[in-house]
């Protein structure tokens, strides 16, 4: 930048046409971009938000009121049609889609998965982070390297491991696959949080006589307790919505399908309507949804934390 | 499972280690306390070690020693480390019709989605840089494309785009005046003219570009908002003060503090688009032209029972992104270096 800047500075010293012609562009763009920021802000979120805006109404609506004007952006209060939920909640015995069954399903695998891998990686993390032990930068790589595998490569292995052990279609086993997928983030995460804490509290600790679980118990993992929180809402998310494994691993039993694998599933037949599905759609984001919102400063904090150091 | 997305990439380099101490000959450590804190460090880390030894280290070693064995889902209970070893699940993953087909596809797809992503990212993080009400309401309303669950997304996606029903082809026929529906996400291309020529559009294809940055640019938005947060207001101001017009300020001023966030962004992107299976087998289960290779293995483990293909397959997967990923950073790196 410096040599443009310069450049018009001295120009503008011997001549006011150049900083006149500066000056105009400099307002036009200005003026241009005060036009441009509200639309191209507005563009966006219509973007972002139309399909879900979209999927709520057309879990409204009866499939034969979408074909008849499938153009509609709005519907009366009368044409809401609550049936659609009805439909898609109610056991597969008394004719719906039973996704009860698979919400259930849903949160005893994510809740698994979130106890499991807090369980094993707040241990770990505190482990990197603080203690020098020996391989531990190669068990950091590890983990890094782990991260960017792709799910594919695994899955191959994972499924025919789990057809010969019988395990196909087990919800525990699904677990097991998230917890090995997911600890190496939480990890990634904690120990950075874990590295905040002050040395000096656990040495005082130490000196007072704490053994190291109890300095991780007492000291680190209550001032850690934000990072825990929001790491844990992450692999809750992520439970809740993964789709491959949950796929190759529980797609013969229906009875252990989560709602992503559900949805997915059923909208594949034609026997069940759109909007039907589209009922089960929300169910499936609007927790997602909810808990983002609820801890989005935590969330987003958790998100960033670190990425100003590019 | 690219929603883990968020949070290793962005949390940085790691934390300095504040319990290391320069490190003596010999590899045991000495001391009474540092033995006690290698001890008390494998303790500590061996469950989370174990799992991942268990469920993700040792399944990707057999996965190598599956693609180098004649291994059938119907014979896969007999089946050991020991075996007959053999290349040819390679030569017919690599003879196979289609085989570099996908394999372009994959590219082509991992590289639009990226740009696509990081560019709207980018223009969104810009566009609400500025403080304004709701602006925290906004930010946070952009994120849900990228946490709203992938079966979620994908549905809604094709039931717009559904060429009886869909919103999109009732704008397009009623409003635009297009002469028929458009199939989406099953017409390999689509014969659009574009001054007086004829251009065949691959729409399948740029479909799931689409979708895929839709899907993933409140990534880098949320990324480069961070950054852009952190780029003194002083650089600006001086600027400012020199006469630079806003898009010289963001060229000589904004844009060299965001490219080392960009090209992360852009590594990180691109494996994931690369090894993403979730969207494209949600949307189109790989026909009309957008079979990627994660489908393909997919398919070869489930609709062929072919289990020692879909192993060379994702090796062979695997072994690309390696390649490519080194080469972008050997290029970068060079970059960096000259400039």
């Amino acid at each position: 930048m410096s040599s443009t800047a310069n450049a018009r500075r001295t120009s503008g010293g011997t001549s006011g046409d150049a900083t006149r012609r500066g000056f105009n562009r400099d307002r036009f763009e200005t003026g241009l971009f005060r036009v441009l920021r509200p639309v191209v802000v507005v563009l966006l979120l219509l973007v972002a938000l139309l399909p879900f805006y979209y999927m709520i109404l057309l879990s409204f609506r009866s499939l034969d009121s979408l074909l008849q004007n499938p153009g509609a952006l709005w519907i009366s209060i009368d044409e809401v049609d609550l049936g659609t939920y009805r439909d898609v909640l109610a056991p597969v015995a008394a004719g719906g889609q039973g996704f009860v069954a698979f919400l259930r399903n849903s949160l005893l695998v994510a809740l698994g998965t979130v106890a499991m891998t807090l369980l094993v990686t707040i241990p770990g993390s505190y482990a990197v982070s603080r203690l020098q032990f020996f391989g531990r930068r190669q068990v950091s790589g590890l983990f890094l390297a782990v991260y960017f595998f792709p799910s594919v490569l695994l899955a191959v292995p994972l499924f025919v491991l789990f057809t010969q052990l019988g395990l196909r279609g087990s919800l525990v086993g699904l677990v097991l696959v998230y917890v090995s997928q997911v600890a190496a983030v939480s990890i990634y995460t904690l120990r950075n949080y874990f590295a905040t804490v002050p040395v000096a509290l656990e040495e005082a600790a130490s000196i007072d006589g704490a053994s190291r679980l109890q300095i991780l118990r007492r000291i680190s993992l209550p001032l850690a307790m934000p990072a825990v929180v929001s790491n844990g809402l992450f692999i809750f998310m992520i439970a809740w919505n993964e789709f491959l494994f949950a796929l190759l691993l529980l797609v013969e039993r229906r009875d252990a399908w989560t709602v992503s694998l559900g949805l997915s599933q059923l909208s594949g037949s034609i026997e069940v309507p759109t909007t039907v599905l589209m009922a089960g759609s929300v169910i499936l984001t609007l927790p997602i949804v909810v808990l983002f919102f609820a801890a989005e400063r935590l969330l987003t904090g958790g998100l960033t934390a670190g990425a100003e150091k590019g | 499972m690219t929603a883990t997305a968020g949070q290793v990439g962005l949390t940085g380099p790691p934390p300095t280690d504040p319990g290391r101490r320069p490190r003596r000959k010999g590899r045991a450590p000495r001391s009474a306390r540092s033995r006690e804190a290698n001890r008390a460090g494998l303790l500590l880390i061996s469950p989370t070690l174990l799992i991942v030894t268990v469920a993700v280290v040792l399944p990707i070693l057999w996965a190598v020693a599956l693609a180098f064995q004649r291994v059938r889902l119907i014979n896969v209970r007999g089946t050991g480390v020991i075996g007959e070893y053999t290349l040819a699940n390679f030569t017919n993953v690599l003879t196979s019709p289609g085989s570099f087909g996908a394999l372009g596809t994959t590219v082509v797809y991992s590289v639009c989605g990226t740009a696509l992503a990081i560019g709207i990212g980018l223009i969104a993080a810009l566009a609400l840089r500025t403080p304004f009400r709701g602006r925290g309401a906004i930010r946070a309303a952009l994120l849900l494309p990228y946490i709203a669950p992938v079966v979620a997304a994908t549905f809604v996606w094709s039931t717009m785009l559904n060429p009886q029903f869909g919103v999109v082809n009732w704008f397009g026929t009623e409003v635009l005046g297009w002469e028929a529906p458009i199939a989406f996400l099953s017409q390999r291309s689509l014969p659009v003219s574009v001054l007086g020529m004829q251009v065949e559009i691959p729409i399948a294809l740029v479909t799931v570009i689409l979708f895929e940055a839709w899907r993933s640019f409140p990534f880098a938005f949320l990324f480069l908002t961070a950054r852009l947060a952190a780029v003194p207001d002083v650089l600006d101001e001086a600027a400012r003060i020199d006469g630079a017009t806003p898009t010289q300020r963001f060229r000589h001023i904004l844009l060299p503090q965001l490219l080392p966030t960009i090209a992360v962004l852009s590594v990180l992107r691109f494996i994931w688009t690369f090894n993403n299976f979730d969207d494209i087998y949600l949307l189109t289960g790989g026909g009309a032209g957008t079979e990627v290779v994660a489908v393909r293995v997919f398919d070869y483990l489930t609709a062929r029972g072919d289990i020692g293909a879909a192993s060379a397959q994702a090796l062979l997967l695997a072994a690309v992104l390696a390649v490519l990923v080194t080469l972008y950073l050997k290029l970068f790196g060079r970059q960096e270096e000259s400039s």
